[in-house]
C-alpha cells in the first residue's frame, strides 16, 4: 500500500474512533432533513425531484465542514503528534493528501447516509435519478473544496477554535463571492476585470448547475482546481512552519 | 555517521543554535547535555528532518536531510521530546501504522512489532488508547515506536522522563544494548544517565558546544577529582591541620558526620600520602575512598563560565 494510503486509513478510522464522526453524521442528517422538509417545502411542491435538498447542502457545509476540517492539523500541532508525523520517511504532499481524503471520504459517508430522501422521492413519483445523481456528485465536489480550503488554515494555527472561525468566514466569501455582498467590497476600487474573477469563484453559481443534475465540465474543473490549489498551499504551509 | 556543519536556527534575533558543528560515528552513544533552553532539542530536531536550520547543514548516514529528506528520514528512529502519539490509537494499532508508514510488512513486520512490544514490556497495555496509559507507558510507547525498524540512527530526546527508577534502569540498558551497531543520540537533564550509557558527552549551552569529551575526562575537570574522603573513628583535633600541610594538597573541607575531604592540587592523586600520614599517626580510619569528580560540579561551572564569557565581552 502506497504511504498516502496508509496516512489515509489512519486518519479515516481515528474519527471513528471517537464520538466526533457519530455527533457530525447525526446532525447532518437531522440538519438536511429539517432543511428539506419545513424550509424547502419537500411534499408542498409536488415535484419529484431532490431540489429543496440540495438547495440547503452549501449552507449545512459552510458550518459542518470547518468543524471536520478544524482539526486536520491544528490537533497535531496541539499534541505534538506532528512532530512524530512529519519525521517520518514521508513527503508531505504525501500526508497533506491522505489526511484531505480520508477527511473527504467521511464526508461522502455522511452524505451517503442521506440515501432514504432518495428512496423516499422514488417512492413517491419518478425523478430523473441521472440528475440526482449529478446533484451528489456536485454536492461532494463542494465539501472537498471546503475541506481543502479548511485543512490549509487548521495548517495555520494550534488553536482549532481560531481554525474554525477563519475558515467559516473564508468559505462564506468563496460562496457569496457572486452577490453584491462580497463584489461591493471590489467594485469600488478594483478593475472590471478583478471584479468579474472574483464573481466567477462562486461556489454557489458553479454548485448551482450541478445540483440542478447538469453536468457542468466547467463546475467540475472549478471545484477540482479549488481543491489542488488549497492543498498545495497546506503542503506550503507545512514546509515553512513546521514547528510553532 | 551523523555530521553537522555550522548548524544554525534563528528565531527573529534570538539564536537558538549557534553555528554546532560536530560528528558521530557508528557504534558511539553521545548525550547531549545542556539547561533548559540551550538549544538540544531543537538542534535534534534539525536532525531528525523536522525544523528546517536558518544555515548550515545536517547529515545522516551520507544524505543531507534538507536534500533528500525521505532517504535521511528512512535511517532514523526518533523520540521526539515528550513522547507524542495519537492519543485515540492502542498500541498495537499505533505501531502498525508506524510500521507500514516505515515500508515493513509481511512476517518482517510482525517480528519486530513483537520484538518492540516485547523490549518495551507493552504486552499487558496494547490493546488500551494511549490516551488512558500512564506517562510512563506512553514514553515507552514512543521509544517502541523509534526502535521498531531498526534504524542505523537514533535519536531520543529525553528518552527516561518521566519513568520510575526501574523503567529508566532498563531503558539504558536497552539503549547500552543496541549501541554496538547504531548511533545514539540522546539528550538529557539526568547526569548520571550520561555516566550510565554515553561514550561521550557535549555540553551545550546558549546554542554552543561548552565541552565534547568522554564523562570520565568531564569529571576529570572537576576540582573533586581525586579527592580523598577519610572517615575518622575520633577525630583528633590536630588531624585537619596535619592533612592540611601535605604535599599537592589544596584544602581540608569538613563534610559532617565525621568526614573530612581533601582536595588535591591540579587533580593530582594523593591517596597514598594520605593514607601514609594516617598509618603514622596511627589514626583509627573507618572509612578511605577516592572520589572520581562530580560531573554535575562540572556541568555547572562550564555551563555557567559559559554564561559569563558571553556576558564579559
Amino acid at each position: 500500500m502506497n504511504k498516502t494510503g496508509i496516512i489515509f486509513r489512519r486518519e479515516l478510522s481515528a474519527y471513528f474512533a471517537t464520538p466526533v464522526a457519530y455527533v457530525f453524521i447525526v446532525i447532518f442528517l437531522v440538519l438536511a432533513s429539517a432543511f428539506t422538509f419545513y424550509l424547502g417545502n419537500f411534499y408542498e411542491r409536488g415535484q419529484a425531484d431532490l431540489s429543496p435538498f440540495f438547495t440547503f447542502h452549501p449552507w449545512l457545509y459552510l458550518f459542518l465542514v470547518p468543524a471536520i476540517s478544524m482539526r486536520l492539523w491544528a490537533e497535531e500541532r496541539k499534541s505534538g503528534s506532528i512532530e512524530l508525523l512529519l519525521t517520518l520517511p514521508i513527503r508531505t504532499s504525501e500526508v497533506v493528501l491522505g489526511k484531505f481524503l480520508a477527511a473527504w471520504a467521511f464526508c461522502g459517508i455522511a452524505l451517503a447516509f442521506t440515501f432514504p430522501i432518495w428512496i423516499t422521492v422514488n417512492y413517491l413519483g419518478e425523478p430523473d435519478n441521472g440528475a440526482i445523481f449529478t446533484a451528489y456528485l456536485g454536492s461532494l465536489l463542494m465539501a472537498g473544496a471546503f475541506l481543502a480550503i479548511g485543512a490549509c488554515i487548521s495548517a495555520t494555527t494550534r488553536n482549532q477554535v481560531i481554525a474554525f472561525i477563519i475558515t467559516v468566514v473564508v468559505c462564506f466569501g468563496f460562496l457569496l463571492s457572486g452577490l453584491p455582498l462580497v463584489l461591493d467590497l471590489f467594485s469600488g476600487w478594483a478593475p472590471q476585470v478583478l471584479t468579474d474573477a472574483v464573481a466567477s469563484l462562486s461556489f454557489m453559481t458553479h454548485f448551482r448547475s450541478l445540483s440542478r443534475g447538469v453536468i457542468d465540465l466547467r463546475a467540475v474543473v472549478y471545484f477540482g482546481l479549488v481543491i489542488g490549489f488549497w492543498l498545495a498551499a497546506n503542503t506550503v504551509v507545512l514546509d515553512l512552519k513546521k514547528a510553532d | 555517521m551523523i555530521e553537522t556543519e555550522q548548524l544554525t536556527k534563528r528565531y527573529g534575533s534570538l539564536v537558538a543554535v549557534d553555528e554546532l558543528s560536530f560528528s558521530v560515528g557508528q557504534g558511539e552513544v553521545l548525550g547531549f547535555l545542556g539547561p533548559n533552553g540551550a538549544g538540544k532539542s531543537t538542534t535534534m530536531k534539525m536532525i531528525a528532518g523536522f525544523l528546517t536550520p536558518t544555515a548550515g547543514h545536517a547529515r545522516v548516514c551520507g544524505f543531507d536531510v534538507e536534500q533528500e529528506p525521505v532517504k535521511a528520514k528512512s535511517q532514523i528512529g526518533y523520540l521526539p521530546e515528550g513522547a507524542p502519539s495519537y492519543g485515540e490509537m492502542t498500541p498495537g494499532s499505533f505501531l502498525e501504522f508506524i510500521a507500514r508508514v516505515r515500508g515493513l510488512s509481511g512476517a518482517e513486520k510482525q517480528r519486530r512489532m513483537a520484538e518492540a512490544v516485547e523490549r518495551l514490556h507493552l504486552q499487558s497495555v496494547i490493546t488500551q488508547p494511549i490516551e488512558t496509559l500512564s506517562k510512563g507507558y506512553k514514553r515507552r510507547v514512543g521509544l517502541a515506536q523509534a526502535i521498531l525498524h531498526d534504524p542505523k540512527v537514533l535519536i531520543l530526546d529525553e528518552p527516561t522522563d518521566g519513568l520510575d527508577p526501574n523503567q529508566k534502569h532498563e531503558v539504558r540498558a536497552l539503549i547500552r544494548e543496541m549501541a554496538s551497531d547504531k548511533i545514539i543520540i540522546i539528550s538529557t537533564h539526568i547526569l548520571e544517565e550520561v555516566h550510565a550509557v554515553c561514550a561521550r558527552a557535549i555540553i551545550i549551552a546558549h546554542g554552543r558546544i561548552l565541552a565534547d569529551d568522554t564523562p570520565a575526562a568531564l569529571e576529570a575537570r572537576s576540582p573533586y577529582h581525586n579527592a580523598v574522603s577519610l572517615k575518622l573513628g575520633e577525630m583528633p583535633e590536630a588531624a585537619r591541620a596535619r592533612l592540611g600541610e601535605l604535599g599537592n594538597v589544596s584544602g581540608v573541607e569538613d563534610i559532617g558526620d565525621g568526614r573530612l575531604r581533601i582536595l588535591p592540587t591540579d587533580g593530582e592523586f594523593i591517596l597514598p600520602a594520605v593514607g601514609r600520614l594516617a598509618l603514622e599517626q596511627g589514626w583509627h580510619v573507618d572509612e578511605l575512598q577516592v572520589e572520581s569528580g562530580r560531573l554535575d560540579e562540572v556541568f555547572r561551572q562550564i555551563t555557567t563560565d559559559g554564561l559569563a564569557a558571553e556576558v564579559s565581552p
